[in-house]
């Protein structure tokens, strides 16, 4: 099959991951957090992909839809407790949330 | 019949028992019934037992009950056995009958102390613990025994435990026994690790076939041993405790000195003699410390100004007199001492507390004075005492049982001139300072007036003690006079007999010096201090006589010795040491962990962004090392 060869898939999905994590350390805005969060598990999911294509395998697959089903549920629980950060703290700021240090 | 020797200790265990329970809830009455009565029965009990043994004695003259397994566990089974034979049938009678007179005597004497019940719950004790070690079959048991005396001891010298002075007395008597107690716990060790058992008889037979003459083993056992004794019996250099046990009342005084306790010692080497003679160099040593104790106490007691502490001193430097046969091979000639001194020195004390509680618990001598008149009976009873101490020629059995073992000091095996010399001169002395004491006390002008005199309780166990100071004696009169041996002959089975090594020819010229020497001890008190004459004083005055004088009042200043060398150094630790140097490690652990835990709560900083990049960077760090190593 000549398609894509599976390292540029790789660079690919290294470079998001990297995107998404720099973008959460990077970023204050809870919001835009949850969104790196994402693009690092779809980062995660194209290597699977990548990685069943060169072995011919389905699982590759069957792993990008249980980080889909993960990354759903994942949101829905993020997105409820921005919503109670956004009501006691009145903000986005992850930083001016830090109540609970040592 | 002898199937009923459990009863002997049970019985006053029972009363002490019942007193300790219910004491307070019983009259007075009741509690002196109690507390005298079952001892008195333990004593007739005794009586009729020691009748039947020596009627039809036992195989082998030796007589076992087991009662029961103490435990079983590794070859290590002691049972809770009792062993009559003759040595300790001639303890329990002792113990018993001059032990229940001691306790009629504290019937009266105590009649008007508010813890009397307290007071005849400890003696009952006392009196259990010593016959059980005096009848143990085996040496566990014997160390019940021997513990139980010394808690006892300590529980009824600080009985009037109000006065500070009499709770440290108390505490001095535990802690220096326990010092020789250890060293006795330690020799038991090794006797079972050497030879796999404690039961006395097997010792006795295995300890020659292991051990050769004077064997390291032998050598170390014996002495183990040997330091047990000196603690009990008050000898050089444990002897301190002593005097200042004399903090008790003064029948517990009495009880300690003559029936229980003190002898402990002298019955373990007895009882172990087998030990004692593979070991010649520890049973020389037994000897030398007699010989000494005897010399250093009995000049401690000349210049004692306390009735009670002459009383005490008396008992170490007799006590040596025990030790001195012991070392020199005369076991019999030691436990004929044991028993005559048992009667006089009862009976001593029992007289000197007359005295004391008839003039309001005046203890200094030199302030009682002319005594006579006012009690007769007591004054003849203790003048009996006094001169069986001083060993009256002929009249008394303290001269049969001294002049034995002055005799053989000299010519046992053991013996030689040395030992001869010191036990001569301790006996002018001893005659010098008992003397001293009679003319001191009974003579003179009067200084107090006796609130009382002593009732019937306390006068007949006088006259029946001064009875037997001077009868029992003749149990035993030597070659040149009578040549009674019943009392060695029922001693010698059980103990080996001292063989005479220098001939029994010139027996008499020593006996001779020996009288002397008492009588003029006698003489020489007689005339300082029967006419209050002013040479004690005018002595004193010479600077080394006066120096020699203050040291023996100290009793050389043992005291002295070891509180500059044990006492004050072990407080200066403790003194240092109040922070525990080994809790400084568990406290710098503690320490360390709270560093720890300030250091990383820091990281505990609450930002999401932070703990995001702390994963990461984590992540990295364990994919480079899986990777790169």
């Amino acid at each position: 099959m000549n398609g894509v060869p599976p390292e540029h898939a790789l660079m690919l999905a290294c470079g998001l991951f990297l995107l998404g994590m720099i973008g959460l350390v990077v970023r204050r805005n809870i919001v835009f957090m949850l969104m790196s969060v994402e693009i690092m598990l779809n980062a995660t999911g194209l290597a699977f992909v990548a990685a069943g294509a060169q072995w011919g395998q389905p699982d590759g697959q069957i792993m990008v839809m249980l980080i889909l089903a993960m990354a759903a549920t994942e949101v829905a629980v993020g997105l409820a407790l921005v919503l109670l950060l956004n009501r006691k703290f009145k903000t986005l700021d992850v930083d001016s949330a830090s109540t609970m240090r040592g | 019949m002898l199937d009923l020797l459990w009863l002997v200790p049970t019985l006053p265990l029972a009363s002490y028992l019942v007193l300790a329970v219910g004491g307070k809830r019983l009259s007075r009455a009741t509690v002196s019934w109690l507390g005298a009565g079952s001892v008195g029965l333990s004593a007739c009990l005794a009586l009729a037992l020691g009748a039947g043994f020596l009627a039809s004695p036992p195989p082998d003259h030796r007589f076992v009950q087991v009662l029961w397994i103490w435990m079983n566990t590794g070859g290590f089974n002691p049972a809770i056995a009792l062993q009559l034979d003759e040595l300790s049938l001639l303890m329990v009678l002792v113990v018993t009958f001059v032990g229940f007179l001691i306790h009629l005597y504290s019937v009266e004497f105590m009649a008007d102390d508010e813890a009397c019940s307290r007071f005849f719950a400890y003696m009952n004790l006392f009196v259990c613990s010593m016959l059980i070690l005096v009848l143990a079959d085996n040496l566990l048991l014997l160390y019940l025994g021997w513990e139980g005396v010394g808690l006892c001891s300590y529980l009824l010298i600080g009985f009037w435990y109000k006065d500070p002075e009499n709770g440290r007395a108390a505490r001095k008597a535990f802690i220096v026994t326990r010092i020789g107690d250890t060293a006795f716990a330690i020799g038991l060790f090794l006797l079972f690790v050497h030879l796999g058992t404690l039961t006395i008889r097997d010792i006795l037979e295995l300890a020659p076939a292991h051990w050769a003459q004077g064997s390291g083993m032998a050598v170390a056992a014996a002495a183990l041993l040997l330091g047990g004794a000196i603690g009990k019996s008050g000898q050089l250099p444990l002897q301190v405790w002593l005097p200042d046990a004399m903090a008790g009342p003064t029948p517990v005084s009495a009880l300690i000195h003559a029936a229980t306790m003190v002898t402990a010692g002298v019955y373990l080497i007895a009882r172990l003699h087998v030990l004692f003679s593979l070991a010649p160099a520890v049973q020389n040593a037994v000897a030398v410390i007699g010989a000494l104790t005897l010399l250093l106490a009995g000049f401690s007691a000349l210049t004692q100004r306390n009735i009670k502490r002459v009383l005490a001193y008396s008992t170490i430097s007799q006590i040596g007199y025990m030790f001195l046969a012991l070392g020199v091979g005369a076991y019999s000639a030691a436990m004929f001492h044991f028993f005559t001194h048992a009667f006089f020195k009862a009976l001593l004390f029992l007289g000197a507390g007359a005295v004391i509680m008839a003039l309001h618990h005046e203890h200094d001598m030199f302030k009682f004075g002319g005594m006579r008149k006012e009690m007769p009976l007591v004054y003849r009873t203790f003048l009996i005492g006094s001169a069986s101490l001083a060993a009256v020629p002929f009249v008394t059995a303290g001269f049969y049982s001294k002049d034995l073992i002055i005799w053989e000091s000299w010519s046992a095996p053991g013996g030689n001139p040395w030992l001869w010399g010191a036990a001569l001169v301790g006996a002018f002395i001893t005659s010098i300072y008992t003397f001293r004491m009679v003319f001191v006390t009974f003579f003179g002008e009067p200084h107090g007036h006796a609130a009382h005199g002593p009732g019937i309780r306390m006068t007949l166990p006088l006259v029946v003690l001064a009875f037997f100071s001077i009868v029992a004696g003749f149990l035993e009169l030597p070659h040149t006079m009578g040549n009674v041996t019943f009392f060695s002959d029922l001693m010698h089975t059980v103990l080996p007999a001292a063989e005479a090594e220098n001939g029994r020819g010139n027996e008499l010229l020593f006996q001779v010096i020996a009288a002397a020497v008492s009588l003029s001890g006698i003489l020489i008190a007689y005339l300082l201090y029967y006419r209050r004459s002013a040479v004690p004083e005018r002595l004193s005055e010479i600077p080394v006589i006066g120096t020699l004088g203050r040291l023996w009042f100290i009793g050389w200043g043992f005291d002295w010795l070891y509180d500059r060398l044990l006492v004050r150094p072990y407080d200066w630790l403790a003194r240092v040491n109040r922070r525990d140097v080994v809790d400084a490690v568990y406290g710098a652990i503690a320490y360390i962990t709270l560093g720890f835990y300030l250091l990383f709560s820091r990281t505990q900083t609450g930002k999401l962004r932070q703990y995001a990049a702390g994963i990461a960077l984590g992540a990295i760090i364990t994919i480079a090392v899986v990777i790169f190593l």
